[in-house]
């Protein structure tokens, strides 16, 4: 049984190639089912035309060939898969643990993200680790997943200035969200600590680690553990 | 088989084509040619499939020997190419015989140029595509631009062909443009009607650190009504969103397929080749168009990029 969400699902021109649609305005359990299930069915029956799928917390961005079709004939064909949700088979979510060093020079943000919650960096990563995370979606840069929620304990803000360079393995917290960075890029999350793991990798079948809705959990690392897997 | 040898790489030389759709999903943009419409006509010039892989220099192009000759076509801006001394057409098929050395020097007109040649690059393909990826270090060769002393092979080619150039009137009407047409984006709303009014008015100034994920612009910043949190969204190519600062930055072919900041407006199809061509301290503005006008300005590129007479003999 799939669950309502709060709004009926809502179209939104994005440009002359592009179409989204919202479930509601909140990231919920509910708003993300309904996207993986569209995502699922979108990909099992892909409509003609349909060029690439954006998946995010509550929406899915759909871009199409404006040759082939305009938004309203899209948005008639997708009102159909809406009306067929219930349909869609999403795979069993699988269960991944990660393994982080946390800290250190793998973890630059640990020390001011505890001061700022008045923990010790020990309460930080304790909570960090001890909770089981949803995968919403990948998006950003290849194979970052946006993993939700974190405790409330240990919602922190952005950066006010980012960085220039993330290391690539990085795991960072940044509202009630916390990600890990699958290549080196510009950005603004606070880095609790770094995983040796490859989050994205070319040669292998399966691109990226992690797939939406995946359950993931974090187990803490000592510099020798992570030098040692980084060189394995 | 014929290669390429990378005498000097210029600027930043990728391996581009089309690029690779389907990917979202994953968090992998398509990439792709910055101008695609110069890489078709490109190749169509040396008789290619329009998606075969090419060259796109930027700013500043590079020299290339060619040991074994080949068919090439220089397309998009201006470099001020030469072979052997000789200065060399844009927009026309060109014979480079075995050992001849090609030089592209700086642009005297737009961002970037291309070439093609007969058969088209050979690299392997990442996810169906050709194209280099340059944050995530994949697709094109070795997932980076070129450096001195890369050898690059040539496809086999398919087939021989008469000398080919374009029509100058179609060439007139493909013209890269610097005032962009765009479209509502999906938080317009968002922005007071003063804000949307001025931005259509503002010119804006392509800045210094823009590069293929995104056009950064300077300017007046543009005020928003609310400071409500956006919850981060797909966003699409040519969306520019408006960041805290009010400064606009326009997606582009190596895009973030999620953002979180608000867009005030999207360049419109028919004109995602121009951003292409944008320059460092290039003035630009914004005309807003209605849906209807985005959908017939992109049939008429596409009716005139199918046409028969585009390419001549």
């Amino acid at each position: 049984m799939l669950p309502p969400t709060a709004e009926p699902a809502r179209f939104q021109r994005a440009s002359d190639q592009s179409l989204l649609i919202y479930f509601g305005q909140q990231i919920t359990p509910q708003a993300h089912q309904h996207v993986r299930r569209l995502l699922r069915l979108l990909e099992l029956q892909p409509i003609a035309g349909v060029r690439n799928l954006h998946p995010a917390y509550c929406s899915v961005l759909v871009k199409f060939d404006a040759l082939k079709l305009r938004h309203d004939d899209l948005e008639q064909i997708l009102t159909q898969y809406l009306g067929r949700l219930e349909t869609a088979a999403v795979p069993k979510p699988r269960e991944v643990e990660i393994p982080v060093c946390y800290g250190g020079d793998h973890g630059p943000d640990l020390l001011e993200v505890s001061a700022l919650h008045k923990m010790t960096p020990a309460q930080v990563v304790d909570l960090h680790s001890s909770t089981t995370y949803v995968v919403y979606f990948l998006g950003f840069v290849p194979g970052f997943a946006y993993l939700g929620e974190l405790p409330p304990a240990l919602v922190t803000s952005r950066l006010a200035t980012p960085r220039r360079s993330v290391p690539r393995g990085s795991v960072g917290i940044a509202g009630n969200q916390t990600g890990i960075y699958p290549v080196s890029t510009p950005g603004g999350w606070r880095l609790l600590g770094r995983t040796p793991l490859s989050m994205f990798q070319p040669e292998r079948n399966e691109l990226s680690l992690l797939s939406i809705g995946d359950r993931v959990r974090f187990a803490p690392i000592s510099p020798e553990q992570f030098a040692a897997t980084e060189r394995a | 088989m014929r290669i390429i040898q990378v005498q000097s790489p210029g600027l930043l030389t990728t391996v581009q084509d089309l690029g690779r759709e389907g990917f979202g999903p994953l968090g992998v943009s398509p990439s792709g040619a910055a101008d695609p419409i110069s890489l078709r006509i490109g190749n169509r010039l040396v008789a290619n499939p329009e998606s075969a892989a090419a060259l796109e220099m930027t700013l500043l192009g590079g020299a290339f020997l060619f040991p074994q000759g080949a068919t090439i076509s220089l397309t998009g801006s201006d470099f001020g190419a030469t072979l052997e001394g000789t200065p060399l057409d844009l927009w026309k098929s060109k014979e480079v015989s075995p050992g001849q050395t090609l030089r592209v020097g700086s642009t005297q007109s737009g961002a970037r140029c291309y070439i093609s040649i007969h058969g088209g690059i050979a690299v392997k393909p990442f996810l169906g595509s050709a194209s280099t990826h340059l944050l995530s270090g994949l697709g094109g060769y070795e997932g980076r631009a070129l450096r001195k002393g890369d050898v690059l092979n040539i496809s086999e080619e398919v087939s021989s062909f008469r000398k080919k150039t374009i029509a100058p009137q179609a060439l007139e009407q493909l013209a890269p443009r610097k005032v962009l047409r765009v479209t509502p984006g999906p938080q317009s709303e968002w922005f007071p009607e003063s804000s949307l009014r001025a931005f259509c008015e503002n010119t804006y100034r392509v800045a210094e650190e823009s590069n293929r994920m995104g056009l950064r612009l300077e300017g007046q910043p543009v005020a928003r009504e609310s400071n409500s949190e956006m919850i981060t969204e797909g966003v699409s190519l040519g969306a520019v969103q408006i960041t805290a600062s009010g400064l606009p930055i326009i997606l582009f072919v190596e895009q973030q397929t999620t953002g979180g900041y608000p867009k005030i407006a999207n360049v419109i199809s028919a004109d995602l080749h121009s951003l292409g061509q944008l320059r460092p301290r290039d003035e630009i503005r914004f005309e807003q168009v209605s849906w209807e006008a985005a959908r017939s300005l992109l049939l008429q590129q596409e009716q005139l990029l199918a046409s028969d007479g585009l390419i001549v003999g």
